[in-house]
């Protein structure tokens, strides 16, 4: 099984992935899966019904909107970064913490760089598959770089102008 | 004047170590230029055609000495003794070698400075007002709401992958100093119906190759409401925003393409389904900020007598009161200019020595504080009136002094072809050459306001869509000409230049520029600038006379 980066109980770890995309031009496979949002459109009912766990990967001119009748349900969103500069999955990513609650894996794939864990974390990410070869160990060293983040953002941590409060 | 708590201290350091150790892979080859070049770019690290350029961040145009006197000594230190104000109150040198960038950072830290997102499709350094404070028409301070931005904004998870660069500028004044016009969010301070104090809020200005006026897509927005709603704008446009071409990707076509009402539309939608307090700054927070702009003034009378003595005395300072010295909100107090455009010099340009003087003058005289402009000029903004003739006999003798703000020769010019690598023809020399040509203080004095915006490129960093006269660089087969546009303004008229006519190749651009003056003096009206004169003139005596020789 190929490996991904996680977010479990605070840190960077180097899980398994019991999931596999399957790409429109590719064959069903048995086990967990994750779909392109046509994909799941039409195929998703089905394979929830035989008992998998299901996740939809959205490219990033896709709206997480698109989704939202469907979280429940659906155990992992993937979002596609085909270069590291589109930044649009961020959005995707805090609307789907922040405005729908969201409380499965949200998943970096694509252009994914150590240089943007800082960000990704913030936004909502909590499963990485990186592009250029880093780790847990320094995926988990670029999130602690900053002692302190000036905005409230879909992660847990204290701004500064509320830690400034307290 | 904001100063660092320990937070915001801890931010810059942490961002002075991480670049530290980017750099460090990259020069141990563990990275390659193209895997750095994203990275140097979130710290304003450019690869300039002779070496690498760093930009270093002004927030709102705001310098103290101390801070100056930094700059002055990385100059001197890291580079070849000099910097460049840009027409986005930055500082640039252009001189740097990699393997200095993480100490120059260092540095620049310790006085709590930075140089991120000054480069890169990020939320950019925030511009205001160069006047605040200082100047009785204005509602607020808008620095306070700047430094709000400047926070708010840095390293902002979601919106550091924007489809293209995202600058704002706020003025809480009647007249507007900080071309808000022509930035992708302008925030103008408005009171409302009930005294309460709001921002009308300008989206899609702009310059480059396209360029745009903003749009008002909201009168009045609550100060309190400004970060979430400029969270749901940079939104929409994060999401909506082209991403398929560099030169489409601006909020500016965003807006345009959809229409000013329908972004409105799509932004409020946004607003609405946000959680406003998320983002809005807490008033204690708010309050925090505000007590830091709090000069305080003595009681003075209006009058100088010092000052008037001077005057009688001596024309040269006489002059230089008509035109670099400004009224300030405190009687007895003056906004003194402090003019980077000599005849002769690099628009912007600034020696070490010269910040060195500069820093003595605003310690001494102007509490400490001082500002940078779009001009690319500086100004002392809280000078008494009794001090006005040491301050100019200052900066006379460190060659500051030109009684040429706003005339002819204070000329906005980008680097150009000299240093940029985007450019396609030189702009300092063509800057020189007009500003040498009108060398004489008493005849750009009867010339009187002038505005000349020259850009290398379409990029036009140079601002020539807005220039009275704009002049923009191109290259035609292997050949630098310049195209001349007319009765452009970054102001509260602001609009776009017109064509004047076929490119110019670059000798026949001063001589063009002295042809149209004659013909405005020759056309001019009572009180006219000749930016009137042109409104009301049209292109056509100005064409003539510059392409007379053509026929």
């Amino acid at each position: 099984m190929p490996t991904r980066i996680k977010v479990e109980g605070g840190h960077m770890m180097p899980v398994e992935d019991p999931f596999t995309w399957v790409a429109d031009d590719q064959d069903l496979v048995q086990g967990d899966l994750i779909l392109s949002l046509a994909r799941f459109q039409q195929e998703g009912d089905r394979l929830l019904s035989e008992g998998r766990a299901v996740g939809v990967r959205l490219k990033s001119d896709e709206e997480v909107e698109a989704l939202a009748y469907d979280l429940p349900r659906i155990a992992v969103v993937a979002l596609e970064f085909p270069k590291f500069r589109d930044g649009r999955a961020y959005s995707n990513a805090r609307i789907l913490r922040e405005r729908y609650d969201y409380a499965g894996e949200v998943r970096a794939v694509g252009d994914v760089l150590r240089e943007q864990a800082h960000f990704m974390l913030r936004c909502g990410f909590d499963a990485f598959e990186p592009a250029d070869g880093s780790g847990a160990q320094q995926w988990q060293a670029a999130t602690q770089r900053f002692r302190h983040v000036y905005q409230r953002a879909a992660d847990h941590r204290v701004p500064a102008f509320e830690e400034r409060e307290a | 004047m904001y100063r660092y708590d320990t937070i915001d201290k801890a931010f810059v350091a942490d961002r002075a170590a991480e670049f530290r150790e980017q750099v460090n892979r990259r020069l141990a080859g563990e990275i390659t230029e193209d895997q750095f070049k994203p990275i140097r770019l979130l710290n304003g690290l450019y690869l300039q055609l002779h070496a690498y350029m760093l930009r270093i961040a002004i927030p709102y145009g705001t310098l103290t000495s101390k801070k100056l006197r930094k700059l002055a000594w990385i100059a001197k230190t890291y580079d070849q003794g000099y910097g460049h104000f840009t027409t986005r109150t930055n500082l640039q040198l252009h001189w740097i070698k990699l393997a200095d960038a993480p100490d120059i950072l260092a540095h620049l830290a310790e006085v709590e400075m930075h140089s991120m997102q000054t480069s890169g499709n990020t939320i950019r350094n925030v511009t205001a007002d160069p006047y605040a404070g200082a100047t009785a028409d204005e509602l607020d301070d808008p620095r306070v709401w700047a430094e709000a931005i400047r926070q708010w904004s840095t390293l902002h998870p979601e919106f550091s992958f924007l489809p293209r660069k995202f600058k704002i500028a706020v003025t809480a004044a009647a007249k507007d100093r900080a071309a808000t016009r022509v930035y992708d969010i302008g925030l103008a301070m408005r009171r409302g119906r009930g005294g309460e104090l709001g921002f009308e809020v300008m989206v899609g200005g702009g310059l480059g190759r396209t360029p745009y006026l903003g749009a008002t897509i909201r009168e009045f927005l609550p100060t309190r409401h400004l970060l979430s709603y400029l969270e749901a704008i940079v939104r929409v446009y994060n999401r909506h925003g082209r991403r398929d071409n560099i030169w489409k990707a601006r909020i500016k076509v965003l807006v345009a393409s959809l229409g000013a009402e329908e972004f409105a539309r799509q932004v409020e939608a946004e607003w609405a389904k946000s959680e406003h307090e998320r983002a809005d700054l807490p008033d204690v927070e708010l309050a925090r900020i505000r007590a830091q702009f709090t000069p305080q003034f003595d009681k003075r009378p209006a009058r100088s007598e010092a000052l008037e003595a001077a005057k009688a005395a001596d024309p040269a300072f006489a002059r230089f009161l008509r035109h670099n010295v400004h009224p300030h909100k405190a009687p007895g107090y003056a906004i003194v200019d402090v003019s980077l455009k000599t005849p002769g010099q690099t628009p912007g340009d600034i020696s070490s020595e010269q910040m060195e003087v500069v820093a003595d003058l605003a310690e001494r005289y102007s509490q400490d504080e001082l500002r940078v402009n779009y001009q690319q000029n500086l100004l002392l903004p809280h000078v008494k009136l009794d001090d006005v003739p040491a301050v100019h006999a200052a900066l006379a003798a460190a060659g500051l002094a030109t009684p040429n703000m706003n005339l002819i020769s204070d000329i906005i010019a980008c680097p150009g072809l000299d240093y940029c690598a985007l450019a396609n023809a030189r702009a300092i020399p063509v800057a020189q050459h007009i500003a040498e040509r009108f060398a004489d203080p008493e005849r750009a004095e009867l010339i009187g306001e002038l505005k000349i915006r020259i850009s290398g490129c379409i990029n036009a960093c140079g601002h020539h869509h807005v220039g009275h006269v704009g002049i923009l660089g191109v290259d035609k087969k292997g050949e630098e000409f310049y195209q001349v546009t007319l009765g452009g303004s970054g102001e509260n008229d602001a609009a776009l230049g017109q064509m004047l006519g076929p490119a110019l190749p670059a000798d026949k651009v001063a001589p063009a520029i002295e042809q149209m003056v004659d013909v405005y003096l020759r056309e001019r009206r009572e009180g006219e600038r000749f930016l009137d004169t042109f409104r009301r003139t049209g292109v056509a005596p100005f064409k003539e006379a510059v392409y007379a020789d053509a026929h």
